[in-house]
């Protein structure tokens, strides 16, 4: 099942929310009134892409009617994913160059999913042939640990942890040791979940990260930022501090399962350059991918 | 939480209230602003509208364009159709008079609900209420762990299945046989965290619930969910039929605009609020009081009794005594530091007083930002001697280079502090001289 697919089958019930209102709204070649726009623009709402976004959305739109006298479903939904993959296709570096090991720092608020979802790039990575190392920096959730060591047993990664309410830079600097020591070709440090306004606990993660770098030279290779799909504007925030605070090299979008449809992104992408690197589409394994900013488009625009 | 959201209305609705005459324009204007408030705080944008069309009728009406403070009735406007939308009283968990009362607990992944639950615990067991926790979520990779080690730090039991394999529902009707034979108050279940659009998921709650009849069923909703929560709560209430709903991660910047759209589509009362990530971070929820605070209005009823709960009272009323007097010294302000960090952060405590909003814009820098730097401020002032505290201006330079050394700080904190503290008398000088609203259009002036 591609990539395209599979999304269609995560944000099927996206389709009706934009482009299936559109259609509706704009069957061939009617005039675009000023109703039909405030329509659309709640369409984009909707969706989570915050009022900035959806304004210069709107903006594009309106730019068209101008050029063109009228426009129909099909123009619209042409330049409105024009408009989207422009700020979806950021800068940021999206090659993952391989070190060995390639740490990777997995940090966000509480409740995204970052423990699965390290479990879920380690299943990833170990079906490349990639021997991965699980670090469980998490020592502050009850329990968070014990999660990872049973991902790790599931797809067969070695986990390294300390005990509850552990040191967790100690964790992390045992864990590219161990890393370095397995000559392992990924280490994932899994890190507790925080909200982006507590600045003792940011101030923890920032140690973490400089920990990395003393246990290794140039680590972390990748931090990246997991964000919930149903987060709303706050996403931004979170994003923002997180990157100020770690230097965030890309996004990782969890629950697009559900009926909440990411629009963060767009503004996230948008303002800081941080480019998306996976979506996670369902509770299975394999339910993490790689992600395609035309397929994310598409999906979150519905059928052409 | 809501405090973003309520800074903007604050500012938008203040220059309303400064128009002597009030036009359908003017109006028209703010009200538009109000929308991208609401629309940026996550508030659902058909809710976002109805809201506002409802506004603008009554606020367009003959009364309030002829009346003779029309911007504070357009405030008041606003505050009720607020407090209409959030619900308009505190409601309780309602305990069964034939125990245990069982409160069953849904949400998405994520939300929060295995430490909500471990929060609901305490609070009863505060209450000297015999809780049972019961594990009910089987497929998330050590969520049975998390609730034993959570029961365990709150010693609390822990209702887990006996043998490997056993589904939600069974684990939640020998939870439940378990409280009423071992004579157990209440029984709180915690189910896994599933989307509102699995069925198969969704129908495991369905049977929990006809099964074992729960006298709470609470939805947890994580308060910087966007759009979204107008889908989610609407299946869950659908679905399984709601009692309440309890809001998690409000301690962030998140503007929680969830409240009211989740309120709005279920009709069902938000109960609590999560606060921290700390267990006794939970606290009732008060619609009335939430909508003064989003209008910046304060909530000085919490405030004063949260204060009740940590505030040495002979001392609060010393206290009080000496605001009057206006002879503040830093012995007294060291004193309110400390109070006033017992009642939570500095952040949240402007909030819930009125005008705290435009305190914290206006101090920003100024103001100890931080909890840590508080400590810090108690330091140097320690590091004082007693006359010194009384009467700062004998700080000299060889005298702050001492009592920076003293403290670990520099002379430069010292200074700052000093600043912080004269700064505060002169805004004591004006609570005490005026009511709150004056004395907030006295600050802007005196600051700006």
């Amino acid at each position: 099942m591609g990539v395209v697919d599979q999304l269609g089958l995560g944000l099927a019930k996206t389709r009706e929310g934009l482009l299936g209102s559109l259609r509706r709204l704009l069957p061939g070649g009617r005039k675009l009134t000023p109703e039909l726009c405030e329509a659309l623009e709640g369409a984009l709402l909707a969706a989570d892409v915050g009022v900035a976004v959806a304004t210069a959305l709107m903006d594009a739109v309106r730019d068209l009617v101008r050029q063109s006298g009228e426009a129909d479903a099909d123009s619209v939904r042409a330049v409105l994913k024009k408009v989207m993959i422009e700020r979806l296709r950021t800068n940021g570096k999206v090659e993952t160059v391989l070190n060995a090991p390639h740490v990777i720092l997995l940090a966000g608020v509480n409740g995204v999913g970052k423990t699965t979802v390290a479990g879920k790039l380690a299943g990833l990575y170990g079906r490349q042939g990639k021997r991965v190392v699980l670090v469980a920096a998490d020592t502050f959730r009850a329990a968070a640990g014990e999660q990872l060591e049973l991902w790790g047993r599931r797809v067969g990664a070695e986990v390294v942890r300390h005990q509850a309410g552990g040191d967790p830079a100690a964790v992390a600097y045992d864990g590219v040791a161990a890393a370095q020591a397995r000559k392992a070709a990924v280490a994932l440090v899994d890190t507790a979940g925080r909200l982006h306004t507590k600045s003792n606990l940011m101030d923890e993660l920032r140690k973490v990260k400089r920990t990395l770098g003393k246990a290794m030279p140039g680590a972390p290779h990748d931090v990246w930022l997991v964000l919930d799909a149903t987060v709303g504007q706050n996403g931004l925030a979170q994003a923002r501090q997180f990157h100020e605070a770690l230097g965030v090299t890309g996004v990782i979008l969890t629950k697009l399962d559900g009926t909440a449809k990411g629009g963060i992104v767009l503004a996230v992408a948008g303002e800081l350059g941080l480019p998306v690197r996976y979506i996670g589409v369902g509770e299975g394994m394999e339910d993490l991918q790689a992600f395609e900013p035309e397929a994310f488009v598409d999906a979150l625009l519905g059928e052409s | 939480m809501l405090s973003t959201l309520a800074a903007k209305l604050d500012g938008i609705l203040k220059r309303l209230r400064g128009h002597g005459v009030l036009t359908e324009a003017a109006i028209s204007e703010a009200l538009k602003e109000v929308r991208l408030a609401l629309l940026e705080a996550d508030v659902h944008f058909k809710i976002v509208k109805e809201f506002i069309e409802r506004i603008r009728v009554k606020a367009i009406g003959q009364e309030v364009l002829q009346s003779l403070t029309p911007g504070h009735q357009v405030v008041k406007i606003v505050w009720e159709e607020l407090r209409a939308l959030m619900g308009q009283h505190q409601v309780g968990l309602a305990l069964s008079s034939m125990p245990p009362t069982v409160i069953m607990v849904v949400g998405l992944q994520g939300a929060g609900k295995t430490t909500t639950c471990g929060k609901l615990a305490l609070h009863f067991k505060t209450n000297g209420k015999r809780v049972l926790l019961v594990a009910a979520d089987p497929r998330r990779p050590a969520a049975v762990e998390q609730l034993v080690v959570l029961g365990a730090a709150l010693d609390v039991p822990v209702h887990r299945a006996d043998a490997p394999g056993v589904d939600a529902v069974s684990a939640c009707v020998h939870g439940v046989e378990r409280a009423r034979t071992q004579g157990f108050d209440v029984a709180i279940l915690d189910t896994g965290g599933r989307l509102h659009i699995d069925d198969e998921l969704m129908d495991e709650l369905v049977a929990i619930r006809a099964k074992i009849s729960p006298h709470e069923v609470l939805l947890v909703a994580d308060a910087m969910i966007g759009q979204d929560a107008v889908t989610m709560a609407e299946q869950f209430d659908r679905r399984v039929g709601l009692t309440g709903v309890i809001l998690t991660k409000t301690e962030g910047d998140a503007r929680g605009g969830a409240v009211l759209s989740i309120k709005a589509v279920t009709g069902k009362p938000i109960k609590f609020l999560g606060t921290g990530e700390q267990l006794d971070a939970l606290e009732p929820f008060h619609p009335d009081r939430m909508a003064s605070r989003i209008l910046g209005m304060g909530d000085v009823l919490s405030l004063i009794e949260k204060a009740q709960e940590v505030v040495d009272r002979d001392q609060a009323e010393a206290m009080a005594r000496k605001l009057h007097a206006d002879t503040l010294t830093l012995e007294d302000f060291r004193d309110q530091l400390k109070q006033v960090t017992k009642l939570g952060s500095l952040e949240q405590v402007l909030d819930m007083l009125p005008g705290g909003q435009r305190l914290k814009e206006l101090t920003a820098g100024s103001m100890p930002g931080k909890d840590q730097e508080v400590g810090r401020m108690v330091a140097i002032i320690d590091s004082m001697t007693p006359r010194e505290r009384r009467d700062p201006t004998l700080l000299n330079g060889s005298r702050k280079q001492r009592v920076a050394k003293g403290s670990g700080t520099s002379v430069q904190d010292v200074n700052r502090l000093i600043k912080q503290y004269l700064e505060a008398r002169k805004m004591m000088k004006m609570l005490s001289g005026h009511g709150g609203r004056q004395w907030l259009g006295r600050s802007a002036r005196t600051f700006s």
